[in-house]
């Protein structure tokens, strides 16, 4: 278990260090989200009805629970390429904690996606937008946050193993998840849309998750959305953690 | 399999490994001994099975058959504490591009367990040993292809293991990088190492190996010290470059009688085994003259190892750019 502690946190050492020496990673995590923050704010904004809410206050939350669900990202294309240049051999050949390679990648997506929360955080309030609850509640929505975008590194880390190539764990990612980000309450109201779409963006847990954000940073009502979302998280942390180890064991085994 | 009392001086036993990759079969009945502090070479072509045997060997892939131990560890069911005692470098050079030498090589000794200030002693140590100091602060991504390797090499000697796997360490890598690569590899044999080591050139094979594998379609068709399978082809080698112009096959016919083979002819150069040393290039000079045929040069060789693998398995062990085979092999692995 000692070994598992210390391996997880060399492995997630050496992700954050690699970061800054990778330009596109580092533009995908601060360049892209803003310049999607902007377009949404000053492109579809004004067409967009929230109920009385301002747009900025009803789009920071939605997008950037998007966003975070998006930084595992990293886990599948970096596991990806970790197993395709030999890495994960050189890995597998060392006496170390095995679980460590995956749960090392996850902890260090916790501080990536801290990363592109505080940037687009910053960016949100520089066009307008503003907390309307306590310094606890935002609090919790930012933990709620980085638990969410654990439980989706998760996933993109069986993703980046399951797959052939970077080129498919990028594709495999965007097709699986940005549909269901848009079907959501993320962007705008699921009133607006139409009867089927409408039915599952109300059981969609993006839904869940950004109206729980909203309810913790700009008091909107919370109703069961708050643990809900953290029940959410944790289930797919619960889920996912397992399949992914097991996928690793397994390939390692064979 | 239990390691008995015999298996005692050997660091590496194999026997009867079978794998296969759907309807490849991969290895089919591998046996193999390796004793301590010796260097075997295991030679073949591309697909011939080596990577898998090597993965095997290093705990990576699980074999379908067969039991294979090293340094009296079962790979499969010692495999973690078989683990503390292999270094494994391999064909793709598995360093990551984006960390430093130093960076790299601490996260190795940190993995094997190593405190963050030994590990960096550690990769100080390998740095400077492998010349790699003054880029040790470097991103991997700025090396040369033979600073990878050496770097690749100098992680799998983090923990200063007993027994090495080294996969391929220099295709690909231009002459110079290879030669320095050799010597390394040469001085670690020299201080101790038990060496497993596959390549598909026969003079690394030649140069390294005490004892030579030679491995085709997943089996050992044949082992022993290099001048063992020079002298199973048997024979010296008698090469003659003709006068541009001159006529190869009267060439040909005229030193027939020489050899119990017939000669062979490629790029203008004859080839022909010949029974004895003594007189055959007085003998060779008077019949190509009586023959009217002009001689440009005209030589006598031992055979090498290209004409063993040549000899054993009728084809020749041309490397080929990464081939077909082993690109299989590896994504079967991947997937």
């Amino acid at each position: 278990m000692r070994r598992l502690v210390t391996d997880t946190l060399v492995i997630a050492e050496r992700n954050l260090i690699r970061l800054p020496r990778a330009p596109d990673l580092l533009l995908a995590f601060t360049v892209q989200p803003i310049m999607f923050v902007l377009l949404f704010r000053y492109v579809f904004g004004g067409a967009i009805n929230t109920d009385g809410i301002p747009y900025v206050e009803f789009l920071i939350p939605g997008i950037i629970v998007q966003n975070i669900a998006f930084g595992g990202f990293v886990t599948a294309i970096g596991l990806n390429e970790d197993v395709h240049k030999g890495l994960v051999d050189r890995f597998r050949s060392l006496p170390m904690a095995r679980p460590a390679v995956l749960a090392g990648r996850t902890l260090a997506d916790v501080a990536t996606n801290a990363l592109s929360l505080t940037i687009l955080l910053v960016t949100g309030v520089i066009i307008g937008f503003s907390f309307h609850t306590s310094l606890g509640q935002a609090a919790a929505g930012v933990v709620l946050l980085l638990l969410f975008g654990y439980g989706f590194s998760w996933f993109f880390a069986l993703v980046g193993l399951l797959v052939n190539s970077t080129e498919s764990a990028n594709s495999v990612g965007f097709i699986a998840v940005f549909p269901l980000t848009f079907i959501s309450s993320a962007f705008v109201p699921p009133s607006s849309m139409p009867a089927v779409l409408r039915a599952f963006a109300n059981v969609n847990p993006f839904t869940i998750v950004v109206n729980a954000m909203r309810s913790l940073w700009i008091g909107t009502p919370a109703g069961n959305y708050v643990w809900g979302a953290f029940a959410w998280s944790l289930v797919i942390v619960v889920v996912f953690a397992p399949l992914a180890v097991a996928r690793y064991r397994r390939a390692a085994g064979r | 399999m239990s390691m008995s009392g015999d298996n005692r001086d050997r660091a590496i036993v194999v026997r009867g490994v079978r794998k296969r990759f759907g309807d490849v079969r991969a290895l089919d009945g591998v046996d193999l001994e390796v004793a301590h502090g010796t260097v075997l070479g295991l030679l073949g072509p591309n697909g011939a099975g080596k990577t898998t045997l090597v993965r095997i060997l290093a705990t990576l892939l699980h074999a379908d058959g067969g039991s294979a131990s090293v340094v009296g560890l079962d790979v499969r069911r010692q495999a973690g504490e078989l683990r503390r005692r292999i270094g494994l470098a391999g064909q793709y050079a598995a360093v990551d591009e984006n960390l430093t030498g130093l960076e790299n090589l601490r996260m190795v000794g940190q993995l094997y367990g190593f405190s963050r200030r030994r590990a960096t002693t550690r990769g100080g140590e390998l740095l400077e040993r492998f010349e790699l100091l003054d880029a040790g602060n470097r991103p991997v991504k700025t090396y040369s292809g033979g600073m990878r390797r050496r770097l690749d090499l100098a992680a799998a000697l983090v923990a200063k293991p007993p027994v090495l796997f080294l996969d391929e360490p220099t295709s690909g890598l231009d002459p110079r990088s290879r030669l320095s690569l050799w010597e390394v590899i040469g001085q670690l044999v020299g201080e101790g190492a038990t060496v497993l080591l596959t390549t598909q050139y026969l003079d690394e094979a030649d140069r390294l190996a005490d004892t030579i594998a030679v491995i085709d379609h997943g089996r050992v068709i044949a082992e022993g010290t290099s001048d063992e399978l020079k002298d199973r082809v048997g024979g010296e080698r008698l090469e003659v470059r003709l006068d541009d112009g001159a006529s190869a096959e009267s060439a040909a016919a005229a030193l027939a009688p020489m050899s119990d083979e017939p000669p062979t002819l490629e790029d203008g150069l004859i080839k022909l085994s010949v029974r004895q040393r003594r007189g055959t290039i007085v003998e060779a000079v008077r019949r190509l003259s009586e023959a009217g045929v002009g001689v440009d040069d005209l030589a006598l060789r031992r055979p090498t190892l290209d004409d063993v693998f040549l000899s054993l398995t009728g084809h020749a062990a041309e490397p080929e750019e990464l081939g077909a085979g082993d690109t299989e092999e590896r994504e079967a692995v991947a997937r």
